[in-house]
């Protein structure tokens, strides 16, 4: 795929440095415009072949963060690296070129796929916007890729109603890999699906990654989902992450608050894994009126004064990044 | 006797392209102060026995039973009139989108005091009161200043609480909630969770828990229905059910489940989909997608077996004969 040498040698694919993202949001005719803090500071580094799950509520950024990854709004500050190469600053005609290293997939396949389509339309439609292959080169590149996800070569002259939903996120997942892309935002890929088929999508995007080496960021709320599938977790909470680190480090003990809770919240078939009993207070803030000082202290159990002064920063603890002041006592 | 009795229910919608059974002779029971999950995947039919103990199937779907009561009352004879004197008083539903369930173009208050003018009889003060109570009860801080809220004014949650507050308004006696929390953020299906059990607690109210999410029955409910394609596959108490599920398909629900596969490897799949209009198999309705599946679980329907713990509709339960007798 790539042209540069030095590519092959570092395995980091994608690097977010500081990314931002603001919106200026109309109140009111006549009052001042808001500034509204979508994206606030997100970093990390995703490595070919591995996986970033990036968990959290509404509103806390992670389609915007999506949005900016995959380069379909540019951020306010900070820099996207792709394989070391800044987008920030590129021509169009560089970044269609860029584009095409990630791709997305969505979470409701009843709504990402065109009806009025074939699957085979679909599949070759990011061929004919991207490449000049001719049809016949496009149908074969389809068909092959149809036979990759588990799905019939005989199906690819029907249309997105006549499969059911799994089956439609196996075309999403189709249609994202057309361009051999080195990365795969999937935004909540699995959670519109039924638990049986949930299994299923979730083993092919295993094998798809084994196979071809893909780098996904993994956005979800479903922590059994992200446990089973990601390799670095990161929390975000009101635009920013809160807790950042490798899998086991963080499931075997969450350091922030907010990741504690939502572990406990999460319902458990197994009784012996369901966490300490705490009831999550209050709503979830508006991100355009966060609370001052650490954004989570109105809901947090722990919270203490100078929570809602202070607003901590991301610093290391014992093998993670935490945003919390009180992380050490965490245990 | 238990609060709501069903026997042999079917659900039946006529269409150009034949008839099909949504719910296919469904057995329900539901004690008073009792909390029954009924799961099932998507097409499973357990949206349409709860509509149907409501009495909200629309024509030209069918209704057929051989008994169902409510506290004594068969509900199959009553008249428009009666069973609306039921629904909505003593049998209360909450559904998954408070947003589509509530009407946009009312203020919350007006809409829980509705209810409770049509139900109760009450006006003036003493509605006004009763509705900021029954907000102030499910958890809205500020219930006064939020009576005159309009549902896009409030979030998600808090929608849901407020369907919750018009759901218990007139004290029922049993409430069915189909997915309330599917549709909200997991700190906050906590919280509507916690609420629901507390009221069902608190009041000796019986709870209807309809849901697709293993976790959610395993943590709330005493009893568990699953539904495979318009039948009971398998009931038994919750507590059982998650030790030792006898049906192959719960059992395969609860292993393609991620909490279950801890490490990066694969998890079990169950291969298929869940049957249609057109692709009911012969035999057992699971059959096909079953690793267990023997001859005769294609040819011959299992009937609902009974065992120590409950019942399950399979020849080969997982657990083998619980009775303990020689084979």
């Amino acid at each position: 795929m790539s042209e540069n040498p030095v590519v092959q040698e570092s395995p980091v694919v994608l690097e977010a440095i500081d990314l931002r993202k603001h919106y200026a949001i109309r109140q009111g005719l006549m009052k001042p415009l808001a500034t509204l803090r979508a994206l606030d500071g997100v970093s990390f580094r995703l490595e070919a072949g591995k996986t970033l799950a990036v968990v959290g509520e509404s509103g806390c950024g992670k389609s915007t963060l999506a949005r900016s990854v995959t380069m379909i709004e540019p951020p306010t500050s900070g820099h996207l690296l792709y394989d070391g190469r800044d987008v920030v600053g590129r021509s169009p005609a560089e970044l269609k070129e860029l584009r095409r290293t990630v791709q997305m997939v969505f979470q409701n396949p009843y709504g990402s796929l065109n009806p009025r389509k074939t699957v085979g339309a679909l599949l070759a439609e990011p061929l004919v916007v991207n490449t000049d292959l001719p049809a016949r080169e496009r149908r074969e590149r389809a068909l092959a890729m149809m036979a990759k996800v588990g799905l019939r070569g005989d199906q690819i002259d029907r249309y997105p109603h006549m499969f059911s939903g799994g089956q439609r996120q196996r075309i999403a997942i189709a249609r994202a890999l057309m361009l051999n892309p080195r990365v795969v935002v999937a935004d909540e890929p699995v959670s519109a699906l039924d638990v049986s088929i949930q299994a299923q999508v979730l083993n092919l995007m295993m094998d798809l990654q084994e196979e071809l080496g893909l780098a996904y960021l993994f956005i979800s709320h479903d922590l059994g989902v992200v446990r089973h599938i990601a390799d670095a977790v990161m929390v975000m909470y009101l635009g920013r992450p809160v807790e950042h680190g490798p899998k086991e480090v963080v499931f075997a003990r969450p350091r922030h608050p907010y990741t504690r809770i939502l572990m406990a919240a999460t319902p458990r078939v197994n009784p012996d894994l369901r966490g300490e009993r705490v009831v999550p207070k209050g709503e979830l803030p508006s991100p355009l009126n966060p609370p001052p000082g650490c954004p989570f202290h109105r809901r947090c159990p722990h919270a203490r004064e100078n929570c809602a002064v202070d607003v901590p920063a991301l610093r290391d603890v014992d093998g993670r990044l935490v945003a919390c002041h009180y992380a050490e006592e965490m245990a | 006797m238990p609060l709501l009795d069903i026997r042999n229910l079917s659900v039946e919608f006529t269409t150009r392209a034949g008839t099909f059974r949504a719910v296919d002779g469904i057995d329900l029971s539901v004690d008073e102060g009792e909390v029954v999950g009924i799961v099932g995947e998507s097409g499973s039919g357990k949206s349409v026995t709860s509509l149907a103990v409501m009495g909200l199937i629309p024509a030209p779907g069918r209704v057929v039973a051989d008994r169902m009561s409510f506290a004594g009352t068969d509900l199959r004879t009553l008249d428009r009139g009666a069973r609306r004197k039921i629904t909505g008083k003593d049998v209360a539903m909450v559904f998954q989108e408070p947003m589509s369930s509530l009407n946009p173009c009312f203020t919350v208050g007006f809409q829980i005091m509705e209810t409770l003018k049509v139900h109760e009889r009450l006006s003036g003060r003493a509605l006004k009161r009763r509705a900021v109570e029954l907000l102030e009860q499910v958890g809205i801080p500020a219930p006064e200043s939020r009576l005159s809220s309009f549902p896009h004014q409030l979030s998600g949650g808090m929608n849901q609480r407020v369907m919750i507050a018009i759901a218990i308004a007139c004290n029922p006696r049993l409430l069915i909630a189909d997915e309330p929390t599917t549709a909200l953020d997991v700190t906050i299906q906590k919280q509507i969770l916690d609420l629901l059990v507390r009221l069902q607690k608190e009041r000796g109210m019986a709870l209807i828990l309809i849901t697709h999410d293993m976790g959610v029955v395993a943590e709330t409910a005493h009893r568990v229905v699953v539904m495979y394609a318009g039948q009971k596959v398998e009931e038994r108490r919750a507590s059982d059910l998650f030790a030792r599920p006898q049906h192959p398909y719960t059992g395969a629900l609860l292993d393609a489940l991620p909490e279950r596969a801890l490490g990066k490897s694969r998890l079990p799949t169950i291969p298929g989909v869940v049957p249609g209009i057109g692709d009911r198999p012969q035999g057992c309705l699971f059959n096909p997608r079953c690793r267990f599946a023997k001859a005769d679980c294609r040819t011959l329907r299992p009937p609902l077996f009974p065992d120590p713990e409950g019942e399950a509709r399979c020849y080969y339960p997982l657990g083998g004969d619980m009775w303990g007798a020689p084979e």
